[in-house]
């Protein structure tokens, strides 16, 4: 019988996903699975057991998390059906809420961008996405020449398609928190 | 066939211009008539649900409301926008407290019951092999490609209905009813990293070069995708690779709904075809593919 006792972390996240992490019984199905697990400073095995021992911490200012392209692999294998890659999402947002330096700099910055331009205009255009990322990240010239060729197919559309409800869009943003905007961490 | 809400996504207005083109070409021409969702927004991709709960079942609510006024069935064609539409239905249909909640904030009911499919799946049943192979006046003969789906489509499970997700086959049906030679090869539904294609390019070149290595090994001449992302990665990072691993690929990457579109002999095939970074044209005429488009000499 399991008993619902556990970390505060356990609880924390089953509050906010509804995964039972202390269903895993540390087969490592989901980190033989991974693709993404050379960048990785945690396997996803092991986070699930740090959630275990509560070392919040830890998990939250690991790569790991970060790195995790949410490709489901691991949650579609675990023999416990614990969605792993939810899991990774949750640790994710709490990283996010409580301010944590990401080790990962780059993704969360990625992510901010991507989300300030759809509460800006609804959609995604890549123009004002690609710029707010290139700047924000310093990382102006890598893809120059991608950038040069997508614009020369017609790739790349410099007027940004907008949505109208934009009022709706914003009330959206304002309900869930998100940040849409560089925020902190 | 009937008419369809459709829901075409952030890509098919810009970089993959040329998917939501043939989308909407090919389902005319198979006789679906695709009506994009009035005033639809971005569903918020990868970026909603790695940052924030709430924002990745609201953003999708907004366009749920709108299918759930129109009616029907909704029609999806990129792979990232089919999974956080589906995802985001099976949340509000089951979290009642989530779906007053956003109800409230959206101003209308984003309890959508109707089907969300991937127009891959639609064709699939609706037009069905047998009418598919009738229409073919272009044969794709001599083309090998490989069927490559990508994680988003696949993953979890619940996602692929009335496929299996860890080998999925209707993609290489669909193609081999064309008169492609398709190749069998293992890495169908292995993620190619798209959502860190800018973040870390390094990881990803090397994810991408892996699957280009694999379809090379599987006897294929190219990739064929229905996920914007997938595509646009697999072509931006292929170039990258050979500088990192000193081996030439040279396979070019088609959406399927050009493959039909060409098969079918639409002439607008060579302006959807000469859009990509990588451009697949020279293959087929190498093959005797027509194109509709002037050769060069």
């Amino acid at each position: 019988m399991i008993k619902a006792t556990g970390s505060g972390l356990e609880r924390e996240i089953e509050a906010r996903c509804g995964e039972r992490v202390r269903l895993c019984f540390q087969c490592g199905k989901c980190s033989t699975g991974c693709l993404f697990t050379p960048a990785m400073d945690l396997l996803p095995h092991q986070a699930m057991k740090l959630v275990q021992l509560g070392q919040e911490e830890r998990l939250l200012s690991s790569r790991t998390i970060w790195i995790c392209a949410s490709c489901v692999t691991c949650t579609a294998r675990c023999p416990n059906d614990i969605d792993v890659a939810g899991v990774i999402d949750a640790l994710r947002q709490m990283a996010l809420e409580k301010g944590v330096r990401p080790a990962e700099r780059n993704v969360p910055l990625f992510h901010s961008c991507f989300l300030g331009n759809i509460r800006a205009t609804g959609r995604i255009s890549e123009p004002v996405l690609m710029g707010a990322y290139k700047a924000l990240s310093g990382d102006l010239f890598s893809d120059i020449g991608l950038a040069v060729e997508m614009l020369r197919k017609g790739k790349i559309k410099l007027v940004p398609s907008l949505v109208r409800g934009r009022r709706e869009i914003r009330r959206i943003f304002s309900e869930s928190g998100g940040k849409g905007a560089v925020g902190k961490g | 066939m009937g008419s369809y809400s459709y829901y075409p996504g952030c890509s098919q207005l810009s970089s993959a211009e040329e998917y939501g083109d043939s989308a909407v070409a090919v389902a005319q021409a198979l006789g679906i008539r695709l009506e994009p969702l009035p005033d639809w927004s971005c569903c918020g991709a990868s970026s909603a649900h790695m940052t924030n709960r709430l924002l990745s079942v609201a953003l999708p609510a907004r366009n749920l409301a709108r299918a759930r006024e129109r009616g029907g069935d909704l029609v999806v064609v990129c792979a990232a926008c089919y999974h956080n539409l589906r995802s985001a239905q099976i949340e509000l249909l089951e979290d009642e407290e989530m779906a007053s909640r956003l109800e409230r904030v959206i101003g209308s009911d984003p309890r959508f019951r109707g089907r969300i499919v991937h127009l891959l799946d639609l064709i699939y049943e609706v037009v069905g092999l047998e009418r598919l192979r009738e229409r073919v006046v272009n044969p794709l003969r001599g083309l090998r490609p490989v069927s490559y789906y990508g994680c988003l489509m696949a993953r979890p499970p619940e996602m692929m209905e009335g496929d299996n997700p860890d080998h999925p086959r209707r993609m290489d049906e669909l193609l081999d009813a064309l008169g492609a030679e398709v190749r069998p090869w293992s890495y169908k539904t292995d993620c190619c990293g798209g959502s860190l294609s800018l973040t870390r390019t390094d990881l990803v070149v090397g994810l991408v070069n892996r699957l280009f290595e694999a379809a090379e090994e599987a006897g294929a001449d190219s990739l064929v995708t229905a996920c914007p992302m997938c595509l646009a990665n697999l072509e931006m990072r292929q170039r990258e690779g050979k500088l990192t691993f000193g081996h030439e690929h040279d396979l070019p990457v088609f959406f399927f709904t050009e493959l039909i579109g060409l098969a079918l002999g639409m002439e607008e095939a060579d302006s959807w075809l000469s859009k990509h970074l990588m451009d697949p044209r020279p293959l087929l005429w190498r093959n005797g593919v027509r194109t509709g488009g002037r050769r060069p000499a």
